[in-house]
């Protein structure tokens, strides 16, 4: 009830602050106030300047638009599993999204898991090393857990279980800048999304 | 908004200065000499750039002290920024009797200084109003070339003088500076975790900041991972790539107005959008027919198209100045290279032969005619360009760390880039010859910029 009234009043604040925000915006004049004299007399030195209107100079402040994102309680036991994960990740060579016959082998071990556990629906991650670029890793990451989820449906696992994210090299499992840290990185992550 | 109304005072002040002893072209080609004219443009010595002082501002009252020793070392750093003018270092002024008023300024002094050009300004603060006068003067003259009252709120007093670097430049040298553009940039500085991920990963949001890297300002709250924002044309809105929804997915926000628009809502995965030159339409990779192929959706999230249809990755889309063309990274060769095609998807062509990896092109502004990428030279990538016009590349960066993501300035002379030069990933500009590197973030890690108009 207490919780209810401080989001409430919470929202209320919000919606003021923008409102005022708004309104004091619609009032600033387009450019510049009446003309007024320069302070002081004119310097002598110089061709004495006609007055002018001073020009007003001014921006405009940035409102973010969305609210914070609330817990996701919900999922806890989730985010338990998920963090001592049953599947384990397939690894990938460098700038590569092909399967090899290690990578083959884990991905027939979690599509097991995945037939005893019928309800469970994942998300398959997939990850790069920080030896490509950002822009690029996002769509070689795709690359990865598409090769993972069509070598799980070549499997007979059903697509619709299977969803696929790229974190291209946002998130690296081992932030070193050595050979085995970028092995580990370059990886399909399996997460459970639902049970 | 702020580069319209820039404009219009800059021909304003010269058209004021030209109402003097006679008349006179508009800045900034200097008229043919006669001796009754007054030069609005103030040379240097035969070869060389003219040489600027710019001491501290005059505080009119107390108040004002701080504003005023403040923004005369904007101003300085804003005119050194183009290279166009030789800014003597404002640590040398002490020789020099302060000024007052106008009449009080030392020519003799500056002269014995080498300045050829030396700036006057004062400044009032009355409550949070700010009102500032500003002139600049020729030192072999005495007289004034330039000369302009501002006046609004205390909230950010660089923007005075972003606003006098800009009209300077402009009629100085007829060109268009960038002091009050601003960047935008992918960032960890909040030291977020991401709420319920199944290990620990940072939160990455927007942020704007000058283009200087003052005034930073965050756009985005949603403690997830956000990436690649762009600006739209008239520099009010950004496009960006957002995981709010646990994929990759186009948000447009409005900045100024709290307004968040999705053009391509709707389930599947979106990334890396970029803006039209006239802002209307938006190209973007996406996986929604089962590959990373290169898109084009109206602004609204009407009239969608695709660009690409190959089996390779295409992704990274920039837009030509026209918008008639679209580069673009694709790995169809082997490797990941930029290619060139018609943004109706025809003539396709390969730009980079040369690379063994290329990444990220950006394509300049006008009057230039080339396109940044990143290329892989070693352990790292370093920033290249290449020249449309006469099919030769050049090297920007040279391995100081690993550079990626170039963006170019609104007048095509600098680029923004990330590199890790100085530890961790962050911001830096530098000119398109290459000099000039300037570290402009130092908060946290700063991913992908881009540059305002």
């Amino acid at each position: 009830m207490v919780e209810l009234m401080v989001k409430r009043l919470l929202l209320l604040i919000l919606i003021a602050s923008i409102w005022t925000a708004a309104g004091c915006a619609r009032r600033q004049p387009p450019v510049a106030g009446p003309a007024a004299p320069p302070p002081g007399p004119p310097p002598a030195a110089a061709p004495a300047p006609p007055p002018r209107p001073a020009e007003r100079v001014e921006e405009a402040l940035p409102v973010p638009a969305e609210p914070l994102a609330e817990d996701e309680i919900a999922r806890r036991t989730l985010d338990e599993l998920n963090r001592d994960s049953p599947f384990k990740p397939v690894f990938f060579g460098l700038d590569s999204a092909e399967l090899d016959e290690a990578g083959r082998s884990i991905v027939t071990a979690n599509a097991g898991l995945l037939k005893k556990y019928p309800a469970w629906v994942i998300t398959i991650e997939g990850h790069c090393d920080e030896r490509g670029t950002a822009e690029y890793n996002l769509a070689l990451g795709e690359r990865r857990a598409a090769a993972v989820r069509t070598y799980l449906v070549s499997l007979g696992l059903a697509p619709d279980r299977i969803r696929i994210v790229s974190y291209g090299k946002e998130f690296p499992f081992d932030p070193g800048h050595t050979d085995a840290a970028w092995a580990k990185n370059r990886r399909a992550h399996f997460v459970i999304t639902s049970k | 908004m702020h580069w319209a109304l820039g404009l219009v005072g800059a021909v304003a002040g010269a058209v004021v200065l030209a109402a003097g002893p006679a008349p006179q072209e508009p800045a900034p080609t200097p008229p043919p000499q006669q001796p009754s004219e007054i030069a609005v443009v103030i040379s240097g010595d035969p070869g060389t750039p003219p040489r600027y002082a710019v001491p501290d501002f005059v505080a009119m009252n107390p108040e004002a002290a701080e504003i005023a020793k403040s923004i005369a070392q904007v101003l300085w750093n804003d005119l050194a920024y183009e290279r166009e003018f030789y800014m003597i270092p404002r640590d040398t002024y002490a020789t020099v009797p302060a000024a007052r008023t106008a009449d009080q300024i030392a020519f003799p002094a500056w002269s014995e200084l080498g300045a050829d050009a030396v700036a006057f300004g004062s400044v009032q603060r009355t409550g949070a109003t700010v009102r500032i006068e500003f002139r600049l003067f020729n030192v072999r003259t005495r007289q004034s070339v330039f000369s302009k009252e501002y006046t609004g709120t205390d909230a950010n007093p660089r923007l005075y003088a972003h606003t006098i670097a800009d009209e300077i430049h402009q009629q100085q040298r007829a060109l268009r500076g960038v002091a009050r553009t601003k960047l935008t940039f992918s960032s960890d500085r909040n030291r977020e975790r991401i709420v319920g991920g199944v290990q620990d990963r940072d939160v990455k949001e927007i942020y704007i900041s000058d283009y200087d890297g003052a005034n930073v300002r965050r756009i985005t709250t949603n403690r997830q991972l956000n990436l690649t924002p762009v600006w739209s044309p008239d520099a009010r809105a950004i496009a960006y790539t957002s995981y709010r929804r646990g994929y990759p997915d186009l948000f447009v926000a409005l900045i100024y107005q709290g307004v968040q628009q999705e053009p391509t809502k709707g389930g599947t995965q979106n990334w890396l959008p970029m803006f039209s030159p006239d802002g209307t339409r938006i190209v973007f990779t996406s996986s929604r027919d089962g590959n990373p192929e290169l898109y084009i959706v109206n602004r609204d999230g009407s009239g969608l198209r695709r660009v690409t249809n190959h089996p390779a990755i295409d992704t990274t889309p920039t837009w030509s100045p026209t918008g008639t063309q679209i580069a673009f990274t694709s790995d169809r060769a082997g490797q990941p290279q930029i290619y060139i095609v018609g943004a109706d998807g025809l003539n396709l062509r390969r730009l980079t032969t040369a690379e063994s990896y290329a990444d990220r092109p950006t394509w300049s502004p006008a009057p230039f005619n080339e396109i940044a990428f990143a290329a892989r030279t070693g352990p790292g990538y370093d920033i290249k360009v290449y020249d449309l016009a006469g099919g030769v590349t050049r090297q920007i960066t040279f391995g100081e760390g690993s550079n990626e993501s170039p963006a170019y300035a609104p007048n095509g002379r600098h680029l923004a880039f990330t590199s890790t030069r100085s530890g961790r990933t962050q911001v830096f500009t530098i000119g398109r010859d290459g000099r000039g590197a300037r570290q402009v973030t130092r908060d946290g890690s700063n991913y992908t910029p881009a540059w305002s108009n």
